[in-house]
């Protein structure tokens, strides 16, 4: 186990620093923050001295030297639109970004299980072609668009739900600006998880179906069956438990994914989080945020499939075996 | 019965009260595309800082919609020499920490102003305030300048004692420009506007408190600002749809007519003083260098065309650089579109078929800036100018606008001095790299009589005879079709209709959010 985890955080590392290294590599592609930072009166003259002061004049290699060699000890840099330090501004808008992802998951995990298991138990009923019909609209659904629709029937037409932002938050823990507290965060929330889980619940609905209906043709089940077991041990103890593995899975990358999806969601919604936090930082060449932004998220990416794996070595001992190797 | 009697008229008496006092104050849930980059209003100059230092400080003297200059912190100026104004302060004005404002809040103001990277260039015809006693300043230029008074409209005094001293979080004197780190001033305000800030999270959500002792009890009953951010164009018009904000800046060209037609909704829009151009390269296309090319292509494009379809109106067809109102503004120029007019000069000019050229645009700088750059291609085609288009990101773009990689490229510009003679200097007068002039004239039009007539301008203090300067060189640019002007970008603001909303707004997008009445 010890072993196994030493490789992962290996590897890990590794994977930081590629990402690092590209996302600072691109960087320059992105534009002159100078120009972003002083109005159109300003010289280039001037526009030069800025640049040589902020470093941006030296070579890419001695930059990112400079750049891994703070890294090392916790600094990545400052924001030139915060003018904070990019650890200080990521960590003051992550709260929202999980609280965004987390609900959506709550989403997906709460209605793609019933709705998948059902589909697969009773796959020729009128509610199961239902479920898998609206699923196909769903997946091809673009998230922008699902989130514009909501703001316009559910905030402009019927005035329900609040059209932007996180609403009122509370402070716990000292630093974390939490919505889920407040009845006017959580109205805030409701449309965004929604939007978001727009793209994975179909996703999942699909993956928990499919996984069932081959576990329900398995051999033990059919054993199950002939034993004389009642319907709902059957479905629920042995079929699916088993088909709860692949899920998993899946489900840690997805977890990622949704991550790098709220880029969009928090745009539309404006949703001050880490996504549209990257947007704008990409629009204003904010370099440093950019590099951080896209190590984080690397780094969450690392840190849940490790998880995962880990997870998944104490459900299956296959994996623990394989590890050790 | 007496008793029931004095019961009835205190309590009618504090419900009263209590009701008027809630009429008066109101809250203003507002929400513009960006929200300022610092509470330091020299840290950079652009239309988001501006509309800052009109909420928390205060000008000498501002615009009034007619053009005219309003006493603000100044009650009233005169000329002492051809080098020196005399500026008669308000008394009794309180800064944000309490500090009483004087003439050495001018001189410091001043002062810093001309170390600022964006702004000293604005002043550089300025030498210094001089305090002349506690209320009394005079403001001293190099030579004699005719737009001291339009740059009073930019110095908004600062609380000298209060940007005094050090910082004790970055050893650091308090007064320091820093444009990307901490500094005092970034995160501090004291100003002498209607409004302080109170709670500031950056990108996220402003609010602006009344400031209790401002000077002008004669105006606006606006007791608190939210102010958000919100980026996204559609979401900003969905909140505004739905009640979540009652003020939106700016309404995206798209949804006007939907906020118009919304009952409960004001939308007030006007005739901006951006003009967009594209600039045609001398050096780099010989064909550039020919006016009659250059009158061909001012021929071939449809202004009014594109205001209409691509614009959907919210433009104002420009032939000149000068809109309505400006000292430059030449009413007799109006815009030329002529295909045939134009072939017939690319005939004349030796190219009856034309040529090949390139052309860069940016894509998310000005309203619709791609779409106006394809229209302009396939208008060109028409007289045989085939144009290979590039759009790029802002980031990106202005580089290569300094690089000057494309025959044709478009620039937008907007007045900071809300007069003419900025739009020749920084766009037409021949490139100098030693005195910035031409900085931005990407095209290489350079026309001496321009220059002279431009330089002589800013000199002249008489102001018949500087709008007759002013109003040749656009006749000249005109006659030579230096480059192509397309429109000048309208201006738009959308609130709830109980709001003087139209009495606010200007010309400048510096809405004086101190002066809004909520009924």
């Amino acid at each position: 186990m010890f072993a196994f985890a030493v490789k992962r955080i290996v590897q890990a590392v590794v994977v930081m620093l590629i990402i690092s290294f590209i996302g600072f590599a691109i960087k320059h592609n992105f534009g002159d923050p100078v120009r972003e930072l002083v109005g159109e009166r300003v010289t280039p003259e001037e526009r030069a001295q800025i640049r040589e002061r902020l470093g941006l004049n030296d070579p890419f290699i001695i930059q990112y030297g400079r750049f891994l060699a703070a890294a090392l000890q916790g600094d990545l840099g400052r924001s030139f639109f915060f003018k904070r330090p990019v650890t200080e501004v990521i960590l003051s808008k992550a709260p929202a970004t999980l609280e965004l992802v987390f609900c959506a998951a709550i989403i997906v995990i709460v209605l793609s299980v019933p709705m998948g298991v059902y589909a697969a138990i009773h796959p020729r009923r009128l509610l199961s072609q239902i479920i898998m019909g609206s699923s196909i609209v769903g997946v091809s659904i673009p998230v922008f668009l699902t989130a514009i629709m909501l703001i316009y029937v559910f905030s402009v037409e019927l005035g329900w739900l609040p059209s932007f932002g996180r609403g009122d938050t509370v402070t716990v823990f000292g630093f974390w600006d939490s919505g889920l507290l407040t009845r006017d965060g959580l109205l805030h929330l409701i449309m965004p998880s929604i939007a978001l889980s727009s793209i994975m619940l179909p996703l999942f609905i699909r993956l928990i179906r499919s996984e069932m209906l081959e576990v329900l043709e398995s051999e033990y089940v059919k054993f199950a069956w002939a034993k004389g077991l009642r319907p709902r041990r059957v479905w629920y103890v042995h079929a699916f438990k088993n088909t709860l593995l692949p899920v998993i899975t899946v489900g840690g990358v997805q977890l990622g994914i949704m991550v790098a999806f709220t880029i969009l969601t928090e745009t539309v919604f404006q949703w001050q989080g880490m996504g549209s936090m990257f947007i704008e930082s990409v629009s204003r060449a904010d370099t440093a945020l950019m590099v951080s932004y896209i190590v984080v998220v690397g780094a969450i990416f690392v840190v849940v499939n490790t998880l995962v794996d880990l997870i998944y070595g104490l459900v299956n001992p296959t994996v623990r075996v394989a590890g050790r190797q | 019965m007496p008793k029931l009697f004095l019961r009835t008229l205190i309590l009618t008496t504090v419900l009263v009260f209590a009701l008027g006092t809630t009429a008066q104050a109101a809250t203003l849930k507002l929400a513009m595309d960006a929200d300022p980059v610092s509470l330091d209003p020299q840290v950079q100059l652009s239309g988001g800082m501006l509309q800052y230092s009109h909420m928390v400080f205060d000008p000498l003297v501002r615009w009034t919609p007619e053009g005219d200059f309003e006493p603000r912190l100044a009650v009233k100026w005169e000329r002492v020499n051809d080098t020196t104004t005399r500026f008669f302060l308000r008394k009794g004005v309180k800064f944000h920490s309490g500090n009483p404002f004087t003439a050495d809040d001018v001189a410091f103001t001043l002062a810093r102003l001309k170390k600022s990277d964006d702004f000293k260039g604005l002043f550089e015809y300025f030498t210094e305030a001089k305090a002349v006693d506690t209320h009394t300043v005079d403001l001293i230029t190099k030579e004699p300048y005719g737009l001291v008074m339009a740059m009073a409209t930019y110095i908004f005094p600062m609380d000298k004692a209060f940007y005094s001293g050090t910082d004790p979080e970055n050893n650091k004197p308090k007064d320091l420009i820093l444009k990307t780190d901490y500094s005092f001033a970034n995160f501090n305000e004291s100003g002498t506007g209607p409004f302080k800030v109170t709670q500031r999270e950056q990108g996220v959500k402003t609010t602006f408190t009344r400031f209790a002792d401002y000077w002008d009890k004669n105006t606006g009953n606006v007791s608190e600002i939210i102010f958000t951010p919100i980026a996204e164009a559609p979401t900003r018009v969905a909140a505004l749809l739905s009640g979540d904000v009652d003020f939106i800046m700016p309404v995206p060209p798209a949804d006007l007519a939907r906020v118009e037609k919304t009952e409960g909704l004001k939308l007030v829009t006007m005739s901006g003083s951006r003009i967009i151009t594209f600039q045609l390269n001398q050096k780099r296309r010989p064909e550039f260098a020919n006016p009659k090319v250059r009158q061909a292509m001012a021929y071939a494009y449809n202004n009014e065309g594109v205001v209409k379809k691509i614009m959907k109106g919210f433009a104002t067809a420009a032939a000149q650089n000068s809109p309505k109102g400006y000292q430059g503004h030449n009413p007799a120029i109006q815009p030329r579109y002529d295909v045939n007019k134009a072939k017939a000069l690319m005939q004349d000019a030796g190219y009856p078929n034309g040529f090949e050229c390139t052309m860069i645009a940016p894509n998310n700088r000005y309203v619709n800036d791609e779409k106006l750059a394809q229209a302009f291609v396939s208008m060109m085609s028409k007289i045989g100018i085939k144009i290979s288009l590039k759009t790029m990101p802002k980031a990106q773009y202005w580089d290569q606008f300094d690089a000057q990689v494309a025959d044709i490229q478009m620039i937008g510009w907007h007045s900071d001095t809300e007069d003419s003679a900025n739009f020749f200097e920084y766009l037409y007068m021949c490139p100098d790299k030693k005195t910035g002039r031409g900085q931005y004239n990407s095209g290489n039009y350079c026309n001496p009589k321009v220059d002279e007539l431009t330089l002589n301008s800013n000199t002249e203090t008489d102001v018949a005879q500087r709008s007759a300067m002013l109003q040749q060189i656009e006749k000249i640019l005109y006659d030579d079709a230096a480059y192509i002007p397309l429109h000048w970008q309208n201006l738009s603001w959308a609130s709830k209709d109980n709001m003087n909303t139209a009495d606010i707004v200007n010309v400048m997008n510096f809405p004086y959010f101190g002066d809004l009445v909520i009924k």
